[in-house]
């Protein structure tokens, strides 16, 4: 099993740091967030578009995700409209990929032959990306720590070679590995540091507080809408554009993202009628599907 | 004689697939031996979270020599259908045999070894695997429920050399994902030359192989767990299959929950617990009540001897009960009212329109049903309004199994007449075999009214069900509705009594065509009146007929009878195709002509039956209608005599009896005729050259035949 270099992490940030050793050592590329909005971290190009096409990837990265919808003003201790996810994929999944993720369990602190580590089945699918696989959540002690997915399709392509993919929700695993209730309470950094000590709450629960009334009441929804007819539109003037011979599948995604998450900002005001809701999902799946089929193309030319 | 183990080895397995998996390893292994000529003397598969095993004893270790024998073109034959056949046969032409003018081949074929037919079944195995759900990894293109990590196939101590995508078979399995022995954590590679060995290997690495063995495994730590504790185990068979699935070294840890929590409803902190956390739930033998702990079955035997997973996963429980406490709040702030407003925006069946217009069909049903049923019908609309409400609650939205059940509980929470409370949690029921009928008669008629919306509505629209397809479990409702008028002794033919006083014969057509006529927006305008004129009733009668739902119903009643011993050709001849509503008649039915059948008197008549329908029908073909009425003749021998006074003392008493619906009567009646009708089929030549006494004789036969008829039609029981 490949040892852990690090201690066992003392904070949040120490988390993160561990983790990105961890994959960093494995032969990971570690990326920085993506500047666009998301709902999930697999919605980065370094996953969506990264897992299609014939091209070895591996890479690993925070991503801050919003969820406009599960705000709750910084009152509840496990709910966030914006929290981090720890993101890895593997293309093509390596055969010892369980082992590796066990691996980065054990990186961060958890012994597992005390704790109870279970593979439990769950099929992944997004509808708005047009992708599925399957994989399971992964438990420990009865919690959900980390969902694990073989990607078989995205953007309704199928994906070969196959991408694992792993996805750790942050605030979570940290409050199991640091036995905290409350996610406001988890230490940001170490809490014996010189230059002194901060919690999850001194650095995001305002943000929590004021992003929540935005999502609920703040926004303009005739705006909104707009935003997304724009969006919508871009997409299909981008790809048409090219440069060297490529039509413009990066800039063409990230107005699909934007589109992404200003229907969720919709939603989470309420202004999306039941019935509405799949034709919405349609309009996004059919845009990501139309930069996805761009992408392999260009993959497969080069 | 030698055996065969083979052990596919994957990434974890998903609980609901496996015990399908043994059973289709098992399958294709026996068909693909058979094919080629083996017959084992024993043959056994295994599944688990991450392996499939079988184990064949008893093969040979080649196949038998065996002759076979072709045949080919007529002899004269174009010589080109001859040659043909000789290449395909590989024989030259004087090595051909002719038989009765065709060209045959005989060819000798020498057994196989067992190891190539052994290589071939798993490759075919592996690639024609049945999985509900399949995928890719990495760069392979083989399909699995989960990544194949490895192949053990040895046979007679061999290991049986072939590979398939690149995965070698060899002798080599894993133990336990984290056990081991020794330091660390890791599947330990361990070898295997037959079954013996496998199965000690795996034992020894932390691996319980039979699903059977991990279930009692799991019961017996689960009772110790308890009886040290003095509690007692919620047994849930289903949950027990699952983390059967889920272990391979199952450990039953105990946990503790927060005593708060027990406010909550019992069945709210089980479903918690079992769907989201798949754990077993605990009493206290004092109280009867759920005890503030549950069981978990972990994978693992700590060191701590499971101190930590129990801490673990108490928090998540606790934040699970907390979600649950959450909901239950907010559910009884918002209340009835608006959830219904909200049923509006649900689709029930596109084209069965939306929840809330299902609720006034069921409000409009109970309200015609109640008074069959002696319930109050103004209440009976209140709970048929009420008893949808709960699945546009948080609770119900999360935990959909609870449906029925929370309506009963919110009910009471906000002071409703109990009445109502219970018939809204108790109108699914019965929900299986096992699940007793509602009691009350509020629940009986909201039980009633929403199951015959269920059948009514897609009957209408064709989604009948056909072979082993009933998505929408309309058997299941029929099935309901049967147990329910028999075991309530409710009938749909009573006279009715309307607000507006007036009178009409109920019946389970017209019910249901109603219930149609609803289900179209017609007859009225608003969908709320229903006309009582006879014309229309006329109409909604024939519609209700039309469906075939009767039918249906009739052959759940079948069903049930079957199963409670009774012939189907008994139950046949009382039922036929429809034998109307009123079941527990039709039962009563059933029961006396199984009683009155094991009689001598039941027997002989029967015979007497067969024997005067034959006739009857032989002289039926022949033109003979048997017009005018039957008379005794003067010089009328003594049988004829007997049977005619017989006949005139039973016809009046049979009828009254039916009339009562006393069948043990009817059925005594029937017995009278016996004697007579024996002596008349002995001592009577029927067919006699005197035309009017011919004519004569045969009414008297028929009228015995019409006598029985009407109680059963007896042409349809076996000798």
């Amino acid at each position: 099993m490949p040892s852990a270099k690090r201690d066992k992490p003392k904070s949040f940030q120490d988390l993160i740091l561990t983790l990105h050793d961890y994959w960093s050592a494995q032969g990971c590329v570690i990326l920085q967030p993506h500047d666009v909005e998301v709902g999930a971290g697999t919605l980065h190009p370094a996953t969506v578009l990264r897992a299609l096409g014939p091209k070895p990837w591996n890479a690993a990265y925070v991503q801050p995700s919003r969820r406009p919808g599960d705000g709750r003003y910084g009152e509840n201790p496990n709910r966030l409209q914006h929290y981090y996810q720890y993101q890895v994929i593997l293309k093509p999944n390596p055969p010892n990929m369980q082992d590796l993720y066990l691996g980065s369990l054990e990186a961060i602190g958890l012994d597992l032959r005390t704790h109870d580590i279970r593979f439990v089945e769950d099929d992944w699918e997004n509808p708005t990306v047009g992708a599925w696989g399957l994989g399971w959540e992964v438990w420990c002690d009865g919690m959900e720590v980390s969902q694990y997915t073989y990607f078989q399709q995205v953007g309704g392509l199928d994906v070969s070679p196959v991408a694992g993919e792993l996805t750790y929700g942050l605030e979570r695993l940290a409050m199991y590995v640091f036995g905290v209730d409350n996610v406001y309470d988890l230490p940001f950094n170490d809490p014996d540091a010189p230059l002194g000590h901060l919690t999850y709450g001194d650095v995001f629960l305002e943000n929590e507080r004021q992003q929540s009334e935005a999502n609920f009441h703040g926004y303009d929804v005739a705006v909104l809408k707009g935003q997304f007819e724009d969006m919508e539109r871009q997409v299909p003037l981008m790809l048409a554009r090219s440069y060297q011979g490529k039509s413009l599948v990066l800039p063409a995604y990230d107005m699909v993202l934007k589109a992404s998450h200003l229907f969720n900002l919709m939603n989470a005001r309420g202004a999306i009628a039941v019935a509405e809701r799949a034709s919405y999902i349609g309009r996004i799946r059919d845009l990501c599907k139309m930069c996805a089929s761009a992408w392999v193309e260009q993959q497969e030319a080069a | 004689m030698p055996q065969l183990l083979l052990e596919l080895f994957s990434e974890e397995i998903p609980a609901r697939m496996q015990a399908g998996a043994a059973r289709d390893l098992e399958r294709m292994a026996r068909e693909h031996l058979a094919a080629a000529g083996f017959l084992p003397e024993a043959l056994k598969t295994f599944a688990g979270p991450r392996r499939l095993t079988l184990v064949v004893e008893g093969l040979p270790v080649a196949q038998a020599d065996r002759k076979e024998e072709l045949k080919g073109p007529r002899v004269g034959a174009p010589p080109q259908a001859l040659e043909g056949f000789l290449r395909k046969a590989g024989l030259k032409e004087d090595q051909l045999v002719e038989r009765d003018g065709v060209w045959m081949a005989f060819i000798d074929k020498t057994g196989r070894p067992t190891t190539e037919i052994i290589a071939e079944m798993v490759e075919a195995i592996i690639r024609g695997f049945p999985w509900p759900k399949s995928m890719t990894w990495g760069t392979s293109k083989l399909r699995w429920v989960r990544p194949l990590k490895r192949i053990l196939c040895v046979f007679d101590r061999e290991v049986v050399p072939f590979a398939v995508e690149g995965i070698e078979a060899g002798d080599v399995t894993e133990g336990h994902r984290f056990m081991r022995v020794g330091y660390g954590w890791g599947g330990q590679p361990l070898k295997a030359r037959d079954f013996d060995e496998y199965a000690k290997g795996l034992a020894e690495h932390f691996v319980v192989l039979d699903v059977e063995e991990r279930k009692s495994r799991i019961l017996e730590g689960c009772k110790t767990l308890c009886f040290a504790r003095n509690l007692e185990l919620v047994e849930d068979l289903g949950l027990l299959e699952e983390v059967a699935g889920l272990a391979e070294w199952p450990t039953p840890v105990l946990g503790d929950m927060d005593p708060a929590f027990l406010d909550l409803p019992g069945e709210v902190i089980r479903t918690s617990m079992r769907t989201h956390q798949k754990y077993f739930a605990v009493r206290d033998p004092a109280t009867g009540g759920l005890a503030p702990h549950f069981i978990t079955i972990a994978n693992v035997q700590s060191a701590d001897g499971g101190a930590v997973i129990a801490q673990g996963n108490a928090k998540v429980l606790s934040s699970r009960l907390s979600d649950a406490r959450f909901f239950w709040d907010e559910d009884v702030k918002v209340g009835f009212e608006p959830w219904l407003d909200k049923l509006n925006g649900v689709t029930f069946h596109a084209k069965l329109g939306t929840m809330a217009q299902r609720v006034e069909r069921i409000i409009a049903l109970a309200g015609e049903i109640a008074p069959l049923v002696g319930a109050d019908p103004e209440k009976a609309k209140e709970a048929a309004r009420l008893a949808k409400a709960d699945l546009a609650s948080q609770m119900v939205g999360e935990f959909p199994e609870l449906q029925g059940l929370m309506g009963g509980y919110y009910a009471r929470a906000a002071g409703m007449d109990p009445e109502i409370a219970d018939a809204i949690r108790d109108h699914y029921k019965p929900q299986g075999p096992s699940d007793a009928v509602p009691t009350a008669p509020l629940s009986v008629v909201v039980a009633l009214a929403d199951k015959l919306d269920t059948l009514v509505g897609f009957f209408a629209i064709g989604e009948k069900p056909t072979g082993s397809k009933d998505p929408y479990a309309l058997r299941r409702a029929a099935l309901g509705v049967v147990r329910i008028l028999l075991e309530k002794g409710v009938r749909f033919d009573r006279k009715v009594e309307d607000a507006s006083g007036g009178v009409w014969f109920e019946s389970f057509d017209l019910l249901t065509g109603r219930t149609l006529a609803r289900l179209k927006g017609k007859p009225s305008e608003d969908g709320k009146a229903f006309p009582e004129e006879v014309a229309d009733r006329a109409a909604l009668l024939a519609g209700g007929a039309q469906l075939g739902l009767g039918a249906f119903i009739n052959d759940r009643l079948k069903v049930i009878l079957k199963e409670q011993g009774f012939r189907h050709d008994i139950i046949d001849a009382v039922l036929g195709d429809w034998g109307g509503a009123e079941l527990s008649v039709n039962v009563a039915r059933v029961e006396a002509l199984d009683g009155f059948l094991k009689t001598d008197d039941g027997k002989n008549l029967l015979a007497g039956y067969k024997r005067a329908s034959n006739i009857l029908k032989a002289e039926e073909k022949k033109g003979w209608k048997g017009e005018g009425e039957r008379v005794l003749l003067d010089d009328a021998s003594a049988p004829e005599v007997q049977l005619h006074d017989a006949l005139r003392l039973v016809e009046p008493a049979l009828k009254t009896a039916l009339e009562a619906e006393d069948f043990t009567a009817a059925m005594r009646e029937l017995a009278g005729l016996r004697g007579p009708v024996d002596a008349f089929l002995d001592g009577v030549f029927v067919n006699s050259d005197v035309p009017a006494e011919r004519d004569n004789r045969l009414k008297t036969l028929a009228a015995v035949r019409d006598a029985m008829g009407r109680v059963a039609d007896f042409s349809l029981i076996g000798g």
